[in-house]
């Protein structure tokens, strides 16, 4: 998870961030300014400062926002000047928009605000629908309007061309003015509150957010217009109102609440993806009706409120159909503010301490958390280097001191009164185990140790998700075991069991609950010392973290602990996967510095563990080698195990059969081990078996669906026929222990240990499965290769989409959610626990990916379109297809292992485009759909996306922040540990980067250099010295110029005609080599050869020329494989079309890297050798095709 | 580079070259040759040397036979004890192969435990994984496993089955990861000079600020005398299974991956080599 940003106000005006990677607060270092309220999404936080303007802070980021200006020039060819500007009355102006109906002089275009920047001046743009134009960039055509070609033609009377200039908003990372002027001239009175939101109501535009604003007068305004973009937005519009509001919450999706003045609220109806300012306001009472309500706050579908008595509330029921909710119930803690971040994670302001905290326990499914955590973690600047002697000590009071005990903080020499109680943290802190002593909290001089109310509440939780159930054990079971400590001075309060009669009024035939206020059933349970350790028990993993102090002493002012005024985590992500550091106070500034060398951990470099290996070693040497002729003590026996599974059995008619499973293990004769598989079975009544020797299967394959655990034996000969030894588990955890268990018998009788080396060759399935394979030299040995139906695959933990690699072991990959990660060194994770899987380097994977299925309809001149179809139809809810029938009900994960993270929403991102509510239209099903109604249209269907999310273990750790669609790195040699390695990337909207800092010690590199391109790029490659070959969406190629290690960014784009002029998808370099797939999936080669008429998904070529491919489908003997893994033999420097296809395992298979695989091939005479002796220069010139892209800078790898 | 795992291998697989010789009074048939034996360090000497016995016997009559035990340089051997933990506690630092005394008579009834079959031996090593567990995770994990289970630990080592064993064991060597550790570290400390059999006490790998101790912590706590200062020579040797780790290493660490499959880490505190 990438970090995100916890922004805050204290009481004097000063802004602090706190990351949820980090353990401090950042103070925001624009400081001019003192702010009252913040509002923070991902992107961006907008503020109202004192002088009540609004500001508005974009985040940097390493892609700037960039905004594309384009104007025409429009020239008339006349007998006298040739093609001039001198245009006929009746034409269009001769600087126009694209339509050619507005005037554009190029002087006309203005910066829309100062915040931005010209990033250079205006260029003509000569790439004219995927093709380069001649110089000059113009494209001819009979007259305006008409279609443009290149060609210049004897009946080409008007021309065109296309200037671009790009401008750049400069203002990041800190406070730009928004003037706070509405559509006619400047607003009446000065802002009092805003709130941000509202991302999720639509995709489109990117980055599109919702802005919401009050006046001092109660007047709301709405702020349209801001996305990507234009980050500033528009202008401001009114939305009237029923009366006067005080404060307004927006949340990601379409909830907006505000507070009137009375004390009630309001409740935006009506925001739709086309009308997101809403329509209408509904009135909900507060809570209370004596005490109105001051603050409201709002998520997804949460809303919290607080009252004038400073209660928190919870407002239940609220749905995206229910924008209102149903009830209202008394939270425990008393708050001044509330804040609703992602995930409806919340923070708060408390109103005795004035402390940020944080809400525990927040899932999907306990929306209302548990229990309250203060956020305790230090202001930069209190942490000094002279304390730190200190920190270690308080570091371990801290483990004993949980929230709700006043710790007093570290700043020693300052605060000479508290003396006392310091010194009692360091004697805690040294002794081992004697219970902490509540003296600490008795100092006079510091404020009263209060309890801020703040208790484990999880039976709130536990009565919204199974109130009709176990209600009397929900009281018992939800008091978390906290040891309690002599010290603790507040009593113990009566038995919850008392709170849950407000439940029971409501009755379990009653759903519709009167507001209940736990609080007033004095519930609270003084959660004491030792709750930090204690807190282990819960279910929460948040809670495992949390041992925290709460107030620290600032070094400003009087006070000696922050008071904030205002908190905002609207970009601040958070789940209850997520680790966070912001309850313990120690060690904040290394954190950072850590996270960047993530290669070699320092407990495998200790010298403890060398000593280790080497003394094993030695001791093997000295007690083993000499004496290898003795008789061993213990003769190896036979080790057997059984079980039963069922089989999809290999004759007609094909079905799911019982069957008694058996691996049998043995020492084979050279010492290493092997075993057979047995499969029993009965065959007209007859019993038979079938049986599998552990060293000839190639890879063992999980097929996770919903209905049967499922796993494939391959081996070479079942790869042949596309016809593996199916089997099914009974249950998930026997289908993972018998995976694991012929996983590392296969790997011991192969005698494959430990992680994949820096050759693997790496591929995915279409699960997102991971195999890797380690290379034979042979495989590329002429001329009799060895076939690759032999390889042998191993699984590695985790999930991607996309994997690269190259020959020095750096290896990145790309997750459904475009993620981006980078390989640790380890192996295992996943299933593979125990001995199959490493120890140091596996970390939590998560990935998210969106089901699709379609909503189908049937016109008929009667009702119009229905869901009545004709009875051939194909179901009314279905798959793409078509052939599945699909309901939103019965559609469920893609396995068990992935859980729904939305609802199901109307998917307008289909290609074809759809009308405003998402349908799409044909004359049939299944022809191509239109996104616009003719009257020819007699079907419609339109898509349905929900997403999913997998969380699992893997080698991999995320490189945050920027999604990315494509990546490659260099494969290049023997590289020194500190030699950058150039890795270029795209990102899911397009832009071309390039990684620095990869080196082998840091594979996951320290920043991106964001390269500037005219249009978005969707598949790059970096070859021999250094070549950048990238396609972008338009399908036309393009050559980097100039990339060396001294310029790793290059310095221009040339580009390259398609060959043939198709379309290109895909593209590979190698040394001397460049090869891509266009769109219909055929391959290419630079000298525009139409190759072997296969379907390809993906391709990949390694330095050496070695060619593989997935292709689409390959015919086995007895099946059809799609998917499948291809090698093209015969692949040399000379012959890079090489000679035939080599086929390998398949069925599902949509990505393979084999770019780190540098094994030379054992030929006679390796022409590529004497390649590589030539001068670089003319390596990298021979597969470009044009003169201009030559490339004397190129570098030797 | 190479991974943690490795060492359980290592461990595992450890092997002591052994010769063992009939002991001189007793009563032959024809003179015994002396038999060599690659004796698994994790192992119990009466549950590998069915083959010694039997090569025995075929010179010995069988009245002459009585229970079998060990010796090495006069010392009775201690079937209940790991062999590695013999050899590192008796024979650190001398020539290999180890010269074991087989005899057939003169069981020394003080020093020894009698083993008639190989169910003492299993009765043995359950109590130890049991005993460890309960220090390690309060018994929950041993108790949560089937029969089955413990037979498959069992047959593991009887068998000389690496995978068969880990695949259980490693459930033993599991722990919360918000706790750092196991509840306390099953431990045994041996010293050759003492008539204590060993040290064994209550220790964390985790103090309680946080920090995770060490070898060197438990020595210091538990025997000082074996950690020299800085100052004087290095008086002795703190062996786990042959090798001398640094004082610095983790002691969980140490104990999911040097302790004998008994779970129990096996510490031999030796004199110092004079020379």
């Amino acid at each position: 998870m990438p970090v995100s940003l916890l922004w805050a106000v204290d009481v004097y005006g000063r802004v602090f961030s706190l990351s949820t990677g980090g353990q401090q607060w950042e103070h925001c270092c624009d400081a001019v300014l003192e702010f009252k309220r913040l509002t923070a999404v991902q992107q961006c936080c907008w503020g109202i400062a004192c002088d009540h303007h609004i500001y508005l802070n974009v985040h940097a980021s390493d892609v700037p926002i960039r905004y594309q200006e384009e104007a025409y020039e429009n020239q008339r060819w006349n007998p006298v000047d040739n093609f001039s500007d001198r245009l006929l009355p009746s034409d269009r102006w001769q600087w126009s928009d694209i339509t050619g109906l507005e005037h554009k002089p190029l002087d006309g275009f203005l910066l829309p605000s100062t915040n931005w920047e010209w990033e250079g001046d205006w260029y003509i743009d000569e790439n004219f629908g995927g093709e380069p134009t001649e110089k000059g960039g113009w494209t001819y055509a009979i007259d305006f309007p008409a279609t443009y070609t290149i060609d210049k033609k004897w009946n080409s009377c008007v021309r065109r061309r296309r200037w671009i200039r790009y401008r750049r908003y400069k203002a990041t990372d800190t406070w730009a003015k928004i003037p706070s002027e509405g559509q006619s001239g400047p607003l009446p009175d000065p802002f009092n509150d805003i709130s941000c939101g509202g991302w999720e109501i639509s995709e489109e535009p990117r980055g599109r957010l919702s802005l919401w604003a009050v006046s001092l007068q109660g007047k709301v305004w709405f702020r349209g217009g801001i996305h990507h973009h234009t980050p500033e937005g528009m202008s401001w519009e009114e939305v009237s109102l029923p009366g006067e509001v005080v404060q307004i919450s927006c949340g990601p999706g379409d909830l907006v609440w505000a507070v009137l003045w009375e004390g009630q609220l309001i409740v935006r109806e009506g925001i739709t993806r086309d009308c997101p300012q809403g329509s209408s306001w509904v009135v909900v009472d507060s809570p209370n009706p004596e005490v109105g309500t001051i603050h409201v706050a709002v998520g997804v579908s949460v809303v919290w409120a607080v009252t004038k008595d400073n209660k928190v509330w919870f407002r239940r029921g609220i749905n995206s159909h229910n924008p209102c909710g149903s009830g209202w119930i008394g939270m425990v803690g008393e708050m001044v503010m509330i804040s609703v971040g992602l995930n409806d994670q919340v923070r708060s302001g408390s109103r005795e301490d004035r402390a940020v905290y944080f809400r525990q326990g927040v899932t999907s499914t306990e929306l209302s958390g548990k229990a309250w955590k203060a956020v305790s973690v230090p202001r930069d600047g209190d942490i000094r280097p002279n304390s730190s002697t200190s920190t270690s000590s308080l570091h371990s009071a801290g483990c004993f001191f949980s929230g709700e005990v006043r710790a007093q903080s570290v700043m020693s020499e300052d605060s000479d009164t508290e003396a006392d109680p310091q010194r009692a943290v360091h004697e805690v802190g040294a002794s081992v185990s004697s219970p902490p002593s509540v003296h600490l909290s008795n100092d006079p001089e510091a404020p009263k140790p209060r309890i801020p109310k703040v208790t484990s509440d999880s039976f709130i939780s536990e009565m919204l998700s199974d109130r009709e159930t176990k209600r009397d054990g929900a009281a018992a079971t939800s008091i978390p075991e906290e040891e309690v400590t002599p010290g603790d001075a507040e009593a113990k309060s009566p038995p919850p069991a008392l709170v849950l009669s407000p439940s029971q009024s409501g009755g379990p035939g009653d759903p519709q609950w009167s507001t209940v206020d736990l609080e007033e059933a004095q519930t609270h349970l003084a959660v004491g010392p030792a709750a930090g350790r204690g807190d282990s028990s819960d279910t929460c993993s948040l809670s495992s973290v949390v041992t925290c102090m709460l107030g620290l002493e600032g070094l400003y002012g009087p006070d000696d602990h922050p008071l904030w005024a205002w908190v905002s985590g609207g970009g601040c992500a958070v789940d209850c996967h997520t680790q966070l550091n912001w309850f313990n106070s120690v060690t904040a500034l290394t954190s950072s510095i850590q996270a960047m060398s993530l290669s070699v951990s320092p407990a495998q470099t200790a010298a403890w563990r060398k000593q280790i290996f080497e003394q094993l070693n030695e001791r093997s040497k000295r007690e083993i080698d000499n004496f290898k002729h003795y008789e061993q003590a213990i003769e190896q026996s036979v080790w057997v195990k059984k079980g039963t599974m069922q089989w999809w059995r290999d004759w007609k008619p094909h079905k799911w059969v019982d069957v008694r499973f058996a691996l049998e293990q043995f020492s084979g004769p050279e010492g290493h081990k092997d075993g057979i598989v047995f499969l029993y079975y009965n065959f007209n009544e007859e019993k038979k078996y079938l049986h599998a020797f552990i060293n000839e299967v190639t890879i063992l394959v999980p097929v996770l669906n919903d209905s049967k655990h499922t796993f494939a034996i391959y081996t070479a000969e079942r790869t042949k026929q596309r016809w593996p030894i199916k089997l099914a588990a009974a249950t998930e955890m026997e289908m993972h222990d018998w995976l694991a268990l012929l996983s590392v018998s296969c790997c011991d009788s192969r005698g494959i240990q430990g992680p994949p080396s820096k050759q693997a060759i790496w591929s995915i399935t279409c699960k997102g499965d991971i195999f890797v394979s380690e290379p034979w030299p042979s495989l590329e040995a002429c001329p009799y290769p060895t076939p690759c139906d032999q390889m042998f695959w191993r699984q590695v933990g985790g999930h991607l989409r996309l994997v690269e690699c190259n020959s020095v072991g750096v290896v990145w990959g790309l997750g459904y959610d475009h993620t981006a990660w980078v390989y640790t060194g380890g192996y295992g994770g996943g299933f593979f626990q125990g001995l199959a899987s490493s120890t140091d380097n596996i970390f939590t994977q998560t990935d998210v990916k969106s089901v699709y299925i379609y909503e189908n309809q049937r016109w008929n001149p009667v009702t119009g379109y229905t869901s009545r179809g004709l009875p051939t139809d194909r179901y009314m809810w279905s798959d793409a297809t078509g052939l599945h029938e699909c309901t939103k009900a019965s559609t469920k994960p893609p396995s068990p292992h992935w859980t729904w993270v939305t609802e199901w929403a109307v998917d307008y991102g289909v290609s074809g485009g759809t009308d405003r509510e998402g349908w799409q239209y044909a004359a049939d099903f299944p022809t191509s759909y239109h996104g616009y109604k003719t009257l020819k249209d007699f079907v419609r269907r339109r898509r349905w996306a929900r997403k999913c999310k997998l969380t699992t273990t893997g080698p991999w750790q995320e490189v945050p922040p920027i999604p990315l669609s494509d990546v490659t790195i260099l494969p290049c040699g023997d590289q020194s540990v500190v030699e950058q390695i150039p890795l270029w990337a795209i990102s899911n909207k397009g832009d071309v980067l390039c990684r620095l800092g990869v080196t082998l010690l840091t594979p996951a590199g320290t920043s991106w250099l964001h390269v500037g391109t005219d249009q978005p790029f969707k598949s790059i490659s970096i070859g021999g010295a250094s070549q950048v070959w990238a396609i972008a969406r338009d399908g036309s190629a393009f050559y980097r110029g100039s990339v060396s290690t001294q310029n790793p960014a290059g310095d221009c784009w040339y580009h390259i005609p398609s060959p043939a002029r198709q379309k290109l998808k895909q593209v590979s370099v190698g040394r001397t080599s460049v090869y891509t797939v266009d769109e219909n999936g055929t391959e290419m080669f630079p000298r525009y050869y139409s190759f072997a008429r296969l379907s390809v998904y993906v391709f990949n070529v390694a330095l050496s020329v070695q060619v593989w491919i997935i292709a689409d489908k390959v015919q086995g003997s007895h099946s059809l494989s799609c998917g499948t893994v291809c090698h093209r033999l015969g692949v040399q420097p000379m012959e890079p079309k090489g000679q035939a296809w080599d086929y390998g395992i398949g069925g599902g298979w949509d990505h393979i890297t084999v770019r780190g695989n540098n094994i030379e091939a054992p030929r006679v005479r390796m022409p590529s050798l004497t390649d590589a002796l030539r001068p670089p220069s003319t390596l990298a010139a021979r597969p470009l095709p044009a003169g201009n892209t030559e490339n004397g800078n190129a570098v030797q790898c | 580079m190479a991974d943690d795992k490795d060492v359980l291998r290592d461990v595992w697989f450890g092997r002591i070259p052994t010769c063992f010789t009939l002991y001189q009074d007793e009563v032959t048939e024809r003179e015994a040759e002396p038999f060599y034996l690659l004796l698994p360090r994790v192992s119990y000497l009466t549950l590998v040397t069915d083959k010694v016995k039997k090569h025995f016997l075929k010179v010995m009559k069988a009245e002459d036979v009585e229970e079998i035990w060990f010796e090495y340089e006069g010392t009775p051997l201690k079937w209940h004890y790991p062999i590695g933990l013999l050899f590192d506690l008796h024979a650190s630092n001398t020539s290999l192969p180890w010269s074991i005394t087989v005899h057939f008579k003169n069981f020394p009834e003080r020093d020894l435990l009698h083993c008639p079959c190989n169910s003492v031996i299993e009765a043995h090593f359950m109590s130890s994984i049991k005993e460890a567990d309960a220090l390690k995770h309060k018994s929950q994990v041993i108790n949560d496993m089937q029969k089955k289970d413990h037979k498959q630990l069992w047959m593991g080592l009887q068998n000389d089955k690496f995978d068969q064993f880990w695949a259980i064991n490693r459930k033993l060597m599991e722990y919360p990861t918000e706790e750092g550790g196991f509840r306390y570290i099953p431990f045994r400390i041996y010293l050759t000079m003492s008539d204590r059999p060993f040290i064994q006490k209550l220790f964390r790998p985790i103090s309680p600020d946080g920090h995770t101790h060490t070898l060197g912590d438990l020595l210091k706590e538990v025997y000082p005398v074996a950690i020299a200062s800085d100052d004087e020579a290095k008086r002795y040797q703190v062996v786990i299974h042959g090798i001398e780790p640094l004082l610095e290493t983790p002691l969980q660490w140490l104990s999911e991956h040097l302790s004998h499959p008994d779970n129990f880490l096996h510490i031999s505190v030796i004199p110092a080599p004079s020379d």
